[in-house]
């Protein structure tokens, strides 16, 4: 069979370029990634329309697993804040008697999340911080309403933390039963707080309902 | 391919019997490493859009005995929505009644609350107070004051979960509605629930 002979063409192209830009946007993406601590309890939130982000200075953590357990874990950057935490402990510490030593209460400073009842909460702080990351912890009793415990800490919080605005972040897992949430607020509404802040993933307004046109027509104001 | 020519050009003229050294090419393959720019990059992306949570606001009333301090609603622009298990929403407008008593679903629910709201709005007939308010606030009085009367009662049973909850309290936010309450579900209520879809198992969470 006759064939024609075609010129032979290099399929080379210069990557260069596209290689240069692919790095720039590693580099920038590689800045912009501010990455997550790792989290103690795995916890899926469930989706909410609403876009107000998540500040987390200066709050209480309220954190629900998938079993319905309650976890308690406070916010703060700055050392003048820290010391405040340690106040929380150092309260807890004298009113309910604890008998933490000073080495127990340091390493409340470093314990990412609270899930113990009081009374179990030295055994939890004498363990090295390796250890009390990875243990699994029972929950802070909150079902009954005459031993919510949640109460002190969201107290002891509110003591320590003195005039300063705390933000009540509650982050509940989609499969956490009902009972426990309601648990929670009544905590916090026994220690006079009334505004909650609930974590949640982000979705868009569905299209045609009241919200999106409210949206649609401030955005065109 | 992408790569980097080396600037090993003119070669020197050696002496007679030296052997022209063979020239290697100093082309270096940079597929690999292009590939994995490329998987850092699309690491980067996911990590970077997961990383933002949101939160949303969810503010309480407080808790009081008094008569005279409680909420009032009528019960003409009352809808009471009850979670149950398995992502079911019960609901009734006004009083409860077994023949109001209906069942629905999370998609189901918003069409409900829409229609209510829209007869509400309809049956608006003014209310001095309400409009003397909005006025001096320089607001749409119609639109501040004809809903006025539209309230939703949020009660969840032990069996619904956290998810259910946050999905009816964004139906709110995504209809607009301007007053709602979460309030413990009665025991007529229950009864009702519990006859549609057998036992409760909730109050002591799963181990």
């Amino acid at each position: 069979m006759p064939s024609v002979k075609l010129p032979k063409k290099s399929t080379d192209t210069d990557m260069t370029p596209f290689v240069d830009i692919a790095f720039l946007l590693l580099s920038f993406f590689i800045m912009a990634t501010k990455f997550k601590p790792p989290e103690p309890v795995k916890v899926e939130t469930p989706n909410s329309v609403s876009s107000a982000k998540l500040k987390e200075e200066n709050s209480v953590l309220i954190t629900i697993d998938n079993e319905s357990k309650v976890y308690v874990s406070f916010g703060g950057k700055t050392t003048e804040d820290k010391g405040k935490i340690t106040g929380i402990i150092n309260d807890l510490n004298s009113s309910r008697s604890l008998g933490l030593t000073p080495q127990e209460i340091e390493a409340f400073q470093s314990t990412p999340l609270i899930g113990v009842p009081l009374a179990g909460i030295k055994n939890l702080l004498s363990r090295p911080l390796a250890e009390r990351e990875k243990i699994k912890q029972p929950g802070i009793p909150v079902s009954d309403s005459l031993n919510n415990e949640l109460v002190w800490w969201v107290g002891a919080a509110k003591k320590a933390f003195g005039g300063t605005k705390l933000m009540y972040l509650v982050k509940g897992d989609n499969t956490s039963k009902f009972p426990a949430f309601e648990s929670v607020i009544n905590a916090l509404k026994r220690n006079e707080e009334f505004k909650y802040f609930l974590i949640t993933g982000q979705e868009g307004a569905p299209a045609g309902s009241d919200l999106a046109n409210k949206l649609s027509a401030d955005s065109r104001k | 391919m992408a790569s980097i020519e080396g600037g090993d050009g003119g070669g020197h003229k050696k002496g007679p019997g030296v052997k022209k050294a063979k020239k290697l090419s100093t082309r270096v393959d940079m597929t690999p490493m292009v590939d994995l720019g490329f998987l850092l990059i699309t690491f980067f992306i996911f990590t970077a859009t997961l990383s933002t949570p949101s939160t949303m606001d969810l503010n309480v009333p407080k808790d009081t005995d008094k008569d005279e301090e409680q909420t009032k609603a009528k019960q003409s622009g009352a809808l009471t929505i009850m979670l149950g298990k398995n992502n079911n929403v019960y609901y009734y407008e006004g009083e409860l009644s077994a023949e109001g008593f209906k069942q629905t679903t999370f998609k189901g629910i918003r069409d409900i609350i829409i229609k209510k709201k829209r007869s509400v709005i309809a049956a608006y007939t003014g209310s001095a107070a309400c409009e003397e308010k909005a006025r001096a606030k320089k607001l749409d009085v119609r639109s501040e004051c004809a809903d006025e009367d539209f309230v939703v009662v949020i009660k969840p049973m032990p069996d619904a979960t956290y998810k259910n909850t946050v999905d009816i309290l964004d139906e709110m936010t995504i209809n607009q509605v301007k007053r709602f309450a979460m309030v413990k579900i009665a025991d007529s209520e229950k009864e009702l629930i519990v006859a549609t879809e057998g036992p409760s198992t909730g109050t002591t969470p799963a181990p």
